[in-house]
């Protein structure tokens, strides 16, 4: 089993992890289904938003920009953090299974 | 006139954005003649066009210095993706720019090194000859060069946005105007949540760089082969998948200040680069055959021991010498005499005051385990703690009910015995490095030794019960395998 907690603006990773008014936590099992939770927050916090990675066991999160201190806070609590995503939910979680989600990646058409 | 804005951003053709200028930009800027992104290039101030779409068509330099993006990277990307303006995400100005009768507004900006910027935008439509909005343009201020000289901001005890009044942070804070003001390298040590980040931060605002770049690196974020790059900059074909110029973070710093975090993470062969710059102050990009000269201040931190490291043979010993020149150690909180206690007050007002919450302070009790907590996380986890507890306390003052559960489940159990001189106390001697994890393994390893073995003592010398102590020992391993936990040794 693997939990990720993906930190949204609506269908988007969030581009500001202590912006992000919703989050949707991920679990996979081994057989290869998932369970989506999604948690709308009462007001977007980077704190609120540590305290549900570090209570619901999370291993990975992935989100937008995020502050030094949160970053730090959680890989300090052994929270793997993919940051710097541009791009939808639905995206990024292919390549978060595959193992190829990485820091910075863009997910999105460049319009230009 | 179309052909009036051919021309270069000085590292590469102009291309996309040549393109996109002569076809979206209003005409009264097609008309003009000059070379525009060299122009703009050269304002300290950060600038950026967007098209109508609000996607980024082109960012000057002193934008690229303050959000970390290039030029390349960030071109037909949202606004919002890039900049991280507080106010894109929550209300973007621009949706209602017709309404608005304000075009400035303050914020902060998240960048590319995961620093909060507090900022200033200033944003206004491009209208063509037609009156039809064709894009924006928008300016970023960053406020901290403001706040260098803000007398409201100045704190008794305090230097930039650190703040302590132990004997080991005032002997810091007094050599740091001296230190501001000269141009050597500067190493910052200290443990993890020291704050050698603010340090940093704090000398390049008190240094005659202020109103400069202050551009922040971390080797240990970046694969090995990533950091020659990113550090220096690359020419377009340098490697595979180079399909542009890279400017490099010593670009970005040009006559301010790079602060180079976990320095002890910086390969040998990029070591010796380091060395031949802060010498010559020359920069080769990779892949390059021209070198540019960089004026730019080099401040390093690491949280390792870099002289035992250099005496290994793993870090070079001539720049651990350059850089060590000017060097300034950050003591643990724990050793921190008094700083506490003035940081908890600190914190709170820090985070009360935004949620306009009436807090008077922490209760004896409260006040008891927080200060007799080891803080392995340092200032960073003692403002965490506070950030939680300000959130949950529902009243006047911050209880112990309000605190985080892991110092919770284990002070108020482990160190009421202490204090009330139980006769056979369990402590574990905190050794630098080691997280809660660690040391709380260490306690019940001690008190298994103290008990003799027997479950039943040792849980009733951490003050925890039979249950606490055997999934504990489970969650760290001590159990053997096949132990159900009831068996007691002796019992």
């Amino acid at each position: 089993m693997k939990k990720v907690l993906l930190a949204l603006y609506g269908n988007d990773i969030a581009p500001r992890f202590d912006l992000a008014p919703e989050v949707q936590i991920v679990t996979f099992d081994r057989e290869g289904g998932e369970e989506v939770k999604t948690i709308v927050l009462p007001r977007p916090s980077a704190e609120t938003l540590c305290q549900i990675a570090t209570a619901e066991n999370i291993e990975a999160v992935i989100c937008g920009g995020i502050e030094e201190e949160y970053l730090q806070y959680l890989r300090w609590k052994k929270i793997e953090v993919i940051h710097s995503i541009i791009g939808a939910a639905d995206a990024a979680l292919p390549r978060f299974r595959l193992g190829s989600l990485k820091p910075g990646d863009i997910l999105v058409e460049r319009r230009k | 006139m179309k052909h009036v804005l051919k021309c270069t951003f000085g590292l590469k053709p102009l291309g996309y954005l040549e393109q996109s200028i002569t076809q979206r930009k209003p005409q009264i800027m097609k008309n003009l003649p000059v070379d525009i992104s060299s122009a703009l290039d050269e304002v300290p101030l950060g600038i950026s066009i967007l098209n109508k779409d609000r996607k980024i068509l082109f960012i000057n330099r002193a934008l690229e210095a303050m959000s970390g993006f290039s030029r390349g990277e960030c071109e037909g990307l949202p606004c919002s993706s890039v900049l991280r303006f507080s106010n894109c995400i929550e209300n973007c100005p621009l949706a209602d720019i017709a309404e608005r009768e304000k075009n400035i507004l303050e914020g902060d900006i998240i960048t590319q090194d995961h620093q909060k910027i507090p900022v200033l935008v200033t944003f206004a439509p491009l209208v063509n000859g037609r009156g039809r909005v064709t894009g924006y343009i928008e300016t970023v201020e960053d406020l901290r060069k403001r706040r260098t000289v803000d007398p409201i901001r100045i704190h008794p005890f305090s230097f930039g946005d650190i703040i302590g009044r132990s004997p080991q942070m005032e002997k810091i804070f007094k050599f740091l105007p001296a230190i501001a003001q000269s141009d050597s390298p500067v190493l910052i040590t200290g443990q993890i949540g020291t704050g050698k980040d603010l340090l940093a931060s704090a000398i390049h605002y008190a240094s005659p760089r202020a109103k400069n770049p202050f551009v922040i690196f971390r080797c240990g974020a970046l694969p090995d082969n990533l950091i020659e790059s990113e550090l220096f900059g690359h020419e377009k074909g340098a490697f595979p998948g180079a399909t542009e110029n890279k400017p490099g973070k010593f670009r970005f710093a040009q006559n301010g200040t790079l602060f180079i975090a976990e320095i002890g993470d910086l390969p040998p062969s990029l070591q010796l680069k380091l060395l031949t710059y802060l010498d010559e102050k020359t920069i080769y990009p990779l892949g390059g055959t021209r070198n540019f000269s960089a004026d730019v201040r080099v401040i390093a931190a690491t949280s390792l021991n870099l002289e035992q490291i250099a005496r290994g043979g793993h870090f070079r010993k001539e720049l651990f010498f350059r850089l060590n020149a000017v060097s300034l150690h950050l003591p643990p909180l724990k050793d921190r005499d008094g700083d506490i206690r003035l940081l908890l007050e600190h914190f709170m007002r820090s985070h009360a005051s935004p949620q306009k919450k009436a807090l008077l302070g922490f209760s004896p009790e409260c006040l008891r385990v927080l200060e007799e907590y080891t803080y392995p996380g340092n200032v960073l986890e003692l403002k965490h703690i506070v950030e939680y507890a300000v959130n949950i306390c529902r009243g006047e003052i911050i209880g112990i009910r309000d605190l985080p559960s892991y110092l919770t489940e284990t002070f108020e159990d482990l160190v009421t015995p202490l204090a009330a001189s139980s006769p056979s106390p369990v402590e574990a001697s905190v050794e630098d490095g080691m997280d809660w994890s660690a040391v709380e393994r260490k306690m019940i390893t001690n008190a298994l030794i103290k008990a003799k073995g027997r479950r039943s003592r040792a849980a009733q010398l951490l003050g925890w019960g039979r249950s606490t102590l055997w999934r504990k020992m489970k969650h760290y391993g001590l159990a053997a395998p096949g132990d159900e936990g009831l068996r007691e040794i002796g019992q």
